[in-house]
C-alpha cells in the first residue's frame, strides 16, 4: 500500500501550484496513472479521500485517467499485443514501453476569489 | 458539475502541471547513483515477495564468492533479523525499519548511507522490503533491479505482477533444491518472463546447494565491469554532474 505516499507526495506538488493563487481553493486534482505504475486506482483514490482533510486538497476531488500500457518495437515501431511475447523478431529487438508506466499530476482546477478572477 | 470528464468547469481556471509526482524520489535517486558512481559501487537492489530467499541468497553469495568487498542494506517492516543474518554471513549490514512502509525510498537509503560506508566496496545489495509491487516503483538509484522467486510461487508471478518483472534485470528462480518436490515447468517461467521483461534473463540457483551460485557471481562481475569509475585527476571533462 505505497498509495498513501504517493498521495503525500501529490498534496505536496498540489500546494506548491495552489500557494502562487493566495485564497483559491482546490477543487479538482487530475491525476493520469500508467497500467504499469504499479498503482492501485481505487487505492489511490481512497488514500486521497482519506489524507486530504487539512490539506490544500480538503475541497478537491481526485479525478484519475487510467492509461494503457503500450509496447512497441523501437526499431520498426511495431506495435506489441497484449500479452505477446515483449520483443520483435523480425528486427531481433527488445520492445520498449511506449507509455503506460506514469504517475503524473497533470493539472489542477482551482475556484478563484471573485475579485481574482 | 463536471469533475471526472477533463473538460473542466467553467467557474473553474485549471492550471496544468504535467509533472511526475514522484519526481523528489527520483531526484534523490539519482544523488544517490552519483554517489554509488563515485564510489565505484554496483548497487543492486534486490526484490521479492516474503520468503522469495532474499537474505538466502545474499547468504549464499556471501559462501561462494572471492575476494568480493560486498555491504547490504535490509529494509524490513518491523525488525533487523535480516541485516543481523548477513552480518553473520560476514556481509556488514544495516537495517532499515520502514515501520508501516512497504517500500524502500531513495530517502531511506540515503539516510543509511550515511551509516555504512560504501568507499572501498565492490557490491552494495540494498534487500528491499518483501513485497512484489510496491519496491518496484521507487528508484533507489540502483545499477540493476534483481527479483527473487521462489519456485514455490508458481508459474504465473510474472504476468500477475508485470510491474515488478518490467522492471527487473535479471530475475533469479530460487529454491530449486525443491523443483523435484513440485509440478513446477520452469519453461512456463521463462514464457511468462518473456511476456513481462523485455529483456528476460533467469538464472536457477539453490541457496542451500550453491547450485547456481556461480551464474549469479558471473552475472555479478559482468555487471559490475560495466560501472566506470571517473578516473582520479581526469580532466579532460568527459564526467560532468548533472544538478538539475
Amino acid at each position: 500500500m505505497h498509495e498513501y505516499s504517493i498521495v503525500s507526495a501529490l498534496v505536496d506538488k498540489v500546494e506548491v501550484q495552489a500557494r502562487a493563487h493566495p485564497g483559491a481553493i482546490v477543487r479538482v486534482v487530475h491525476v493520469a496513472i500508467g497500467e504499469l505504475a504499479g498503482v492501485e486506482i481505487e487505492l489511490l483514490v481512497t488514500a486521497f479521500d482519506t489524507f486530504k482533510p487539512k490539506t490544500v486538497c480538503a475541497a478537491a476531488t481526485i479525478a484519475v485517467e487510467s492509461r494503457p500500457a503500450r509496447w512497441s518495437c523501437p526499431k520498426c515501431k511495431t506495435v506489441i499485443a497484449r500479452g505477446e511475447k515483449l520483443r520483435c523478431e523480425p528486427c531481433a529487438s527488445p520492445a520498449r514501453l511506449e507509455s503506460g508506466d506514469e504517475i503524473m499530476l497533470q493539472r489542477i482546477e482551482l475556484e478563484m476569489e471573485d475579485d481574482d478572477v | 458539475m463536471c469533475e471526472s470528464c477533463g473538460c473542466g468547469d467553467p467557474d473553474l481556471v485549471p492550471v496544468d502541471v504535467h509533472d511526475n509526482i514522484l519526481a523528489g524520489n527520483d531526484l534523490q535517486a539519482q544523488h544517490n547513483r552519483e554517489h554509488f558512481v563515485e564510489a565505484g559501487v554496483l548497487a543492486i537492489n534486490l526484490m521479492g515477495s516474503p520468503g522469495a530467499g532474499k537474505t538466502a541468497i545474499l547468504e549464499a553469495t556471501a559462501r561462494h564468492q572471492r575476494g568480493l568487498r560486498l555491504a547490504a542494506l535490509a529494509g524490513d517492516l518491523a525488525t533487523d533479523r535480516d541485516a543481523a543474518r548477513l552480518e553473520k554471513a560476514g556481509i556488514p549490514s544495516r537495517a532499515i525499519t520502514t515501520g508501516n512502509a512497504c517500500h524502500l525510498d531513495a530517502k531511506m537509503v540515503h539516510h543509511a548511507l550515511h551509516e555504512l560506508p560504501i568507499n572501498g566496496l565492490d557490491i552494495l545489495f540494498v534487500e528491499n522490503v518483501g513485497n512484489l509491487v510496491c519496491p518496484a516503483v521507487y528508484d533507489l538509484g540502483q545499477a540493476a533491479n534483481v527479483v527473487a522467486l521462489a519456485v514455490t510461487e508458481g508459474e504465473d508471478k510474472p504476468l500477475k505482477y508485470p510491474t515488478m518483472f518490467r522492471k527487473a534485470d535479471l530475475v533469479l528462480l530460487t529454491k530449486i533444491d525443491l523443483l523435484p518436490h513440485l509440478e513446477l515447468d520452469v519453461e512456463a517461467i521463462r514464457d511468462a518472463l518473456a511476456r513481462a521483461m523485455p529483456e528476460p534473463r533467469l538464472i536457477l540457483v539453490s541457496a542451500k546447494t550453491g547450485e547456481g551460485v556461480d551464474q549469479w557471481l558471473a552475472w555479478l562481475a559482468e555487471r559490475r565491469a560495466r560501472i566506470t569509475r571517473p578516473p582520479v585527476g581526469h580532466s579532460h571533462g568527459h564526467h560532468h554532474h548533472d544538478h538539475a
